[in-house]
């Protein structure tokens, strides 16, 4: 009994000191912080007025819902919703339609998929980088491919006009997501059992039918799952937009996450914060909404 | 039976057209960035309608940006950070992720939602508090503060990664180490982690590519040129009124090649760890 005893001890020591620094790190470097920064959101916390922390309570959130001129968080609020569903609407149906065609192995293919799948290594913030250089409103190569094929008829100053901000950095994000979608999707069609074709076949369904009778229903989990993934991230990512474009010109290109960061750059942690908060509301209520519309729960089982 | 067979061909041909526009288009802006970086003059550069091809291909602007850009420097500084967080990461991960595969303990599924809540969490929100804690205690910039940001930041991936390959290892294995009286540690790091290797392997590489993309905690907590990594570097430049593109093709490039020569390794595992994940998800 008594030898029993100690084993359980050296045991539960053993996993104790295993997991101990994955546990201790995220607790001071993620935890604290975060649970800190919430704080925050209820505070006067800029740094440029040190002397002036204090506690706001709703401060900030009425500060960034005010209805007087010059306040652009209605625009942001539009923007993010623009910005996530249209990033999302092409990156899936183009993802997906490539799906299709990546769906019968040739030769070739894998190599095929490497290459495609390869901007995902790469950082927002590169990609942005490099799409700013090509969206140049005086030597831009896109101008210059576009006056080429006769879709415009003078150079356009993509990045620096209100009017055509925010569709170029939803193009590069569309650009950057399509793989994402492309892989995931061809690998779940790959699982689908080829009996389940023989079997519609001899019942006589042509393509379509097989489409909708078959694919899809085989696939729905994983289209449900990566959705809401890709919601959640592209929610999340102002990597693009700080490198193309800053959030300019006059906040038309902005969305909450980069709105933040630039909150955070100028020193009102409080403001930041309280933005990060409504992130994390609105992300929680999508979440809990999409669950319960799409009873994904009840799928996975 | 004839016109079917034509009517197949077709559609292959079409099918490979449209797979290949979509390759060039991927390809296409790697592909403009490193033209622009090989040439030499500003109206080359700048010129419209575009030249797509340098006259005489020059290496004046990496020269440029190595020596008097101090991009040499950067370089140096985003491998030894990456490299670092990303061997602490995955040994951290290892430890971590045999224990919750391996032993059945109370607060197991709490260690993995703790683990899930760190993904869910806007970054931005632990930046201001982060920077005040470091600079209370004199961390600010140190290459050795971002090691540290960065395991912790790739930790959870790399527990769970590898969690994964430990699942996928028959337990019988180190069972029989043991009872030749290897101690857990022992049977763990001389049986269990070879065998594990391509799947450690690509832990590291994706959390050293993570690291080195990293911008936003190294632009606020670095700002001596000494201690700058890659991104930094390029944000610095970004943020200027008048843009060098030339040079910051250049730039762009070389914080590319590392990526591409990890991920052309790690390629294969990465999208069948994605695909896995599709399938059973």
């Amino acid at each position: 009994m008594k030898t029993k005893q100690k084993f359980a001890d050296s045991r539960n020591r053993f996993i104790f000191f295993m997991l101990l620094p994955a546990l201790i790190l995220p607790l001071i470097f993620t935890y604290y912080p975060m649970i800190k920064g919430s704080l925050m959101a209820f505070q006067s916390y800029n740094l440029m007025n040190v002397t002036n922390i204090k506690w706001i309570g709703l401060g900030n959130f009425q500060k960034l819902f005010a209805n007087t001129p010059g306040n652009i968080f209605y625009t942001i609020l539009k923007n993010t919703a623009i910005w996530v569903i249209v990033s999302l609407f092409f990156q899936f149906t183009i993802g997906f339609a490539l799906a299709l065609l990546l769906r019968k192995k040739f030769r070739g293919s894998s190599v095929y998929q490497g290459l495609i799948f390869f901007p995902w290594a790469v950082s927002g913030f590169l990609i942005g980088i490099m799409w700013r250089w090509m969206f140049n409103g005086t030597s831009g190569v896109i101008n210059d491919i576009l006056l080429w094929i006769g879709i415009i008829h003078s150079p356009i100053a993509w990045l620096a006009s209100k009017d055509t901000a925010l569709l170029s950095v939803i193009i590069a994000n569309i650009w950057y997501g399509i793989p994402f979608f492309t892989i995931m999707i061809t690998a779940a069609l790959r699982g689908v059992p080829q009996e389940l074709y023989e079997a519609a076949e001899v019942d006589g369904a042509n393509a379509v039918g097989k489409f909708f009778n078959i694919t899809i229903p085989s696939i729905k989990s994983v289209i449900l799952l990566t959705i809401l993934m890709r919601v959640i991230w592209i929610f999340n990512f102002p990597d693009l937009i700080y490198s193309m474009t800053q959030g300019g010109p006059g906040g038309s290109s902005h969305i909450i996450t980069s709105f933040m960061m630039q909150k955070v750059q100028s020193l009102d942690y409080g403001l930041a914060s309280a933005l990060g908060l409504l992130v994390i509301l609105f992300l929680t209520v999508f979440t809990i909404i999409y669950f319960s519309v799409t009873k994904f729960g009840r799928l996975e089982e | 039976m004839k016109s079917r067979k034509i009517k197949r061909r077709f559609l292959s041909a079409i099918k490979f057209i449209v797979l290949g526009i979509y390759l060039v288009i991927v390809i296409f802006p790697f592909f403009w960035m490193l033209m622009t970086s090989l040439k030499s003059s500003q109206g080359e550069i700048y010129a419209f309608p575009v030249r797509y091809f340098p006259k005489t291909p020059s290496l004046v602007n990496y020269k440029e940006m190595l020596w008097k850009g101090n991009f040499a420097r950067y370089m140096l500084n985003s491998f030894i950070v990456s490299g670092v967080a990303a061997v602490c990461a995955v040994f951290i991960g290892i430890l971590a992720g045999y224990v919750i595969t391996r032993f059945k303990f109370k607060g197991r599924g709490t260690v993995l939602l703790f683990f899930l809540v760190t993904q869910m969490i806007p970054a931005f929100i632990m930046l201001a508090p982060l920077y005040q804690m470091l600079s209370k205690f004199g961390m600010i910039n140190k290459l050795s503060t971002l090691m540290l940001l960065y395991t912790n930041m790739m930790i959870p991936f790399s527990v769970v990664t590898l969690r994964g390959f430990f699942a996928s290892i028959p337990s019988e294995i180190e069972e029989a180490a043991q009872i030749d009286g290897c101690g857990r540690l022992r049977a763990l790091f001389s049986v269990i982690v070879p065998i594990m290797l391509p799947g450690i392997a690509a832990t590291f590489i994706f959390a050293f590519i993570n690291s080195w993309n990293e911008l936003f905690m190294a632009v606020m907590f670095i700002d001596v040129d000494a201690y700058k990594t890659i991104p930094v570097g390029l944000n610095a430049l970004i943020l200027k009124y008048d843009i060098k593109w030339g040079e910051m093709a250049a730039g762009t490039i070389m914080a590319l090649i590392p990526t591409i020569f990890l991920f052309s390794f790690a390629q294969k595992y990465m999208v069948e760890g994605l695909s896995a994940g599709a399938v059973k998800g």
